[in-house]
């Protein structure tokens, strides 16, 4: 008898993958909360893609910024980049952390697709994405003009994103003092 | 009106698919011999409808019927001919007409090669392609129709083909990789047959083995295609990026790659026997999953279509029926099957499981891989990309594993192996290949690395076991000439695929190890070097093509102050509401070495000055030339005479 449920078991399994993907037709990207809304943006010290200077933590402060996760392995990353692009124009202030990548071709990347950030983190082993508790990528940090997190976004940034949540989020926190 | 025809033949070919499905089943539950035997010309007409249809949508194309939607969003006036034709597979709704098309004409092929097969088996295989057929009219017709029309105001212009589409690869990479898809239903309907039937022997396998081994084939060459063009249309200068619709051609070739080796075993030996009809149903429910993942956009990639997520509810539906209804059967019937045949540990069978279970935990990573974005979104993880660190991390490790034991399963006996024996048959090929290891490492790459070294003794672990094999196989022969002629065409097939696997590994881990790059301002009279070349840059020209103006530069690579090549890598705008930047790579192309020429962005208004990203690749064309060697094994078994089926054996 349990020889032949043995026989079930694919069945049960393939329930399971549809069940997922059933439910997956419904999702959406949406926003997540964090552990680290309203905290300081974790310590680090990092150089930028574009140069050897040493970055802080201290330089995430004075304005309102999208910190955006990315790395040239991230398929969705590709998709994002146009809309970050047009963001950049709009005068939004986007600081890229670029995340577990290989340098030569971050570089190349932004060469070819443009660049609609103000400087690149390199963060070649994952540290700060570690502290950040980053997944994957992409995600995105909305930080205030103290260097705190207010806000985080999971996922590819698109039209409906940034007009609905995002932009609403920044907008105020411009206005704070 | 030609459209409306079109759209007819389709709705015909449904019906008949209908009746197909169910006909033939009838006939042998009444064992009515007429009915049963109507599921031949059932299958031809399904084919020549589809074919009608297809031919209808073509022509709308050639003659730029803009009335037609599709071909409005997917064609324009100045597309030059080749295109306008591979543009009707160039989106959704044609690609799926073209998957429909290719199952109706392996349905009409299984009906003729097949009609000296049991006529019991023979209705019930086509009875069940002739029920994947109507799943998949229903969705096209349903929410995919290919002949919508644009009434009233049809445009004057179409919007244009994707110029990444403009391509030689894409005329060809589509068919041939939905020929292998599709073909795996074939199998499919073959293991869904012999568990209807309930009499599970091993002559299925014997009747699958050459249609799997066709699909294999085609589904081989297909994803090949798919990374070369990949390699010089993207202009990223890679061949793979573990993409989901790449992972979705990728799993359905790790199952089937099981399946063939699976089948020679039930085939020969009678066992393995319900793990067999399981691997076909996976191998044709990964292909269906994949045009689910390609089709309904749960994922995203660079492949994905227009999404809908109505499309995404109909093929989950279908794919519910299709692999919910196979492997409920498989539940019910395959405790029944039995194998009475003893083996030991130590032989060809045993190894031959080893082998299925590497690679059906590959295709298990792979899975989850692709599939985890999805989970950690339904489980609110947020929506993210797995990258190629977790594929890498598991796939290098266990493709390692799997070439190490590959010599060992093809040269073991079946049943059991005596031990002195085995010791005999790897001592020599181990010592050759710990020889020559260095040897031909340093000679190829240049270079001490572990890496290198570890993957050249791989190679040489499977070639030297090949070729040995093959002596020791032709050792009785008369003279060295009559040696090619003593084993069989399926022999060869197995020497080839192995021999291919093997180049195609050394070429992967190889231009892994060894492709530089380099990004580089560049303008007229500035030479850069890499690797011991030297690239300079001639002159920018502005070139206009039949649809798109360029900016292309002429490089001259130099070698020791020779000249070697001269590349004319492009940047291409094209004309149409779009107006889309294409790169297009300069590539000099050799067995060993390419060399590999992109255009970034201009660096200043004038367009004189240019980033561009060169790029030494060697080995790379090794991955592809072992996928053809692959392929060409495969091609070797079709011709094999013991799969010619010319007396009736009615069952």
């Amino acid at each position: 008898m349990m020889k032949k449920l043995f026989y079930f078991l694919p069945l049960v399994f393939f329930f399971v993958l549809a069940a997922f993907l059933l439910k997956g037709l419904e999702l959406d990207p949406s926003a997540m909360p964090s552990a680290l809304i309203d905290k300081p943006v974790p310590s680090f010290q990092l150089d930028t893609l574009e140069s050897d200077t040493v970055m802080t933590e201290k330089d995430l402060t004075s304005k309102v910024l999208l910190l955006n996760v990315w790395a040239t392995w991230c398929v969705s990353c590709r998709i994002e980049h146009p809309y970050l692009l047009k963001m950049a124009e709009t005068g939004v202030n986007i600081v890229g952390l670029n995340y577990k990548d290989n340098d030569e071709q971050a570089r190349a990347w932004l060469a070819e697709l443009g660049n609609p950030y103000l400087f690149n983190l390199r963060d070649n082993n994952g540290k700060l994405g570690l502290d950040l508790g980053v997944f994957g990528a992409p995600e995105t940090f909305v930080i205030d003009k103290r260097g705190v997190i207010r806000f985080r976004h999971v996922g590819v940034i698109d039209d409906r994103i940034w007009t609905e949540i995002l932009k609403p989020v920044v907008d105020q926190l411009t206005s704070e003092r | 009106m030609i459209p409306e025809l079109g759209h007819i033949a389709l709705i015909v070919a449904l019906c008949v698919s209908f009746i197909l499905g169910l006909l033939p089943l009838l006939g042998v539950a009444r064992n009515n011999r007429v009915w049963m035997l109507s599921g031949q010309s059932l299958s031809v007409l399904m084919f020549l409808m589809t074919t009608c249809s297809f031919a209808c949508l073509s022509y709308a194309f050639l003659t730029d019927d803009f009335s037609v939607r599709y071909v409005a969003d997917n064609s324009n006036t100045l597309l030059p001919i080749q295109y306008k034709f591979s543009a009707v597979w160039s989106a959704h709704e044609g690609s799926l007409l073209l998957w429909v098309w290719l199952l109706t004409a392996w349905t009409a092929a299984v009906a003729w090669f097949g009609r000296f097969l049991p006529l019991q088996m023979h209705a019930r295989v086509l009875a069940v392609l002739g029920l994947i057929a109507s799943g998949f009219f229903l969705f096209t017709l349903l929410t995919s129709n290919p002949f919508a029309r644009n009434f009233p105001f049809p445009p004057a212009e179409g919007a244009d083909l994707n110029p990444l589409l403009q391509d030689f690869g894409l005329v060809i990479h589509p068919p041939v990789l939905y020929l292998g898809y599709v073909g795996f239903s074939v199998a499919f309907a073959f293991a869904i047959s012999a568990l209807l039937g309930g009499r599970l022997d091993a002559s299925w396998a014997r009747w699958a083995r050459p249609w799997t081994m066709a699909a294999w084939m085609f589904l081989t060459l297909g994803i090949a295609l798919g990374s070369w063009w990949a390699y010089y249309e993207l202009g990223w200068g890679g061949w793979w990026f573990w993409d989901p619709v790449e992972n979705a051609s990728f799993m359905p070739w790790l199952t089937g790659t099981a399946l063939i080796h699976s089948l020679a075993v039930t085939e020969k030996r009678g066992v393995f026997k319900s793990w067999t009809v399981l691997l076909a149903i996976f191998t044709f429910s990964l292909s269906l999953l994949g045009t689910f993942l390609v089709r309904s956009g749960v994922l995203t990639s660079v492949h994905a279509f227009a999404t809908d997520p109505e499309r995404g509810y109909f093929i989950l539906a279908f794919l519910g029926l299709v692999v919910g209804g196979s492997l409920s059967l498989f539940a019910i019937k395959a405790p029944e099957l039995k194998s009475i045949v003893r083996f030991d540990w130590v032989s060809r069978e045993v190894s031959l499981l080893l082998n299925n279970l590497v690679l059906v935990v590959v295709m298990t990573i792979v899975l989850l891989g692709t599939l985890y974005p999805l989970i950690a979104d339904a489980l609110q993880l947020g929506k993210i990309s797995v990258g190629p660190p977790y594929f890498n991390f598991f796939f290098i490790p266990l493709m390692f594993l799997l070439l190490l034991i590959l010599p060992v399963g093809s040269r073991l006996r079946w049943k059991s192996t005596r031990q002195r024996y085995l010791a005999n048959l790897f001592k020599k090929p181990l010592f050759i290949a710990l020889i020559l290891t260095p040897a031909v490492s340093f000679v190829a790459t240049g270079l001490w690395l572990w890496q290198a070294l570890l993957a050249t003794f791989l190679f040489n672990w499977v070639v030297i076991h090949t070729v040995d094999d093959w002596f020791f196989q032709t050792r009785t022969a008369s003279s060295f000439l009559a040696r090619f002629r003593k084993p069989g065409l399926s022999y060869y097939s197995m020497f080839f695929g192995h021999l291919g696997i093997a180049v195609c590994a050394l070429g992967i881990a190889y231009t892994a190890l060894l492709s530089q790059e380099k990004d580089v301002r560049m303008e007229a009279g500035k030479h850069q070097t890499l690797g011991g070349y030297e690239f300079v840059f001639e002159k920018l020209e502005q070139v206009q093509g039949p649809n798109y103006f360029a900016d292309r530069a002429t490089v001259t690579i130099y070698q020791n102050g020779e000249p070697l090549a001269e590349l004319k890598p492009e940047k291409r705008r094209y004309f149409s509401g779009r107006g889309q930047m294409m790169t297009e790579a300069g590539i000099r192309a050799g067995l060993f070495l390419d060399l590999y020429v992109a255009m970034g962005e201009p660096l200043d208004d004038s367009r004189q000055v240019w980033a561009m990203r060169l790029y030494l690749k060697p080995f790379v064309r090794c991955v592809w030339l072992g996928a053809l060697i692959m392929a060409l094994g495969a091609c070797m078994s079709l011709l094999d005479k013991r799969y010619r089926f010319r007396e009736v054996a009615e069952g």
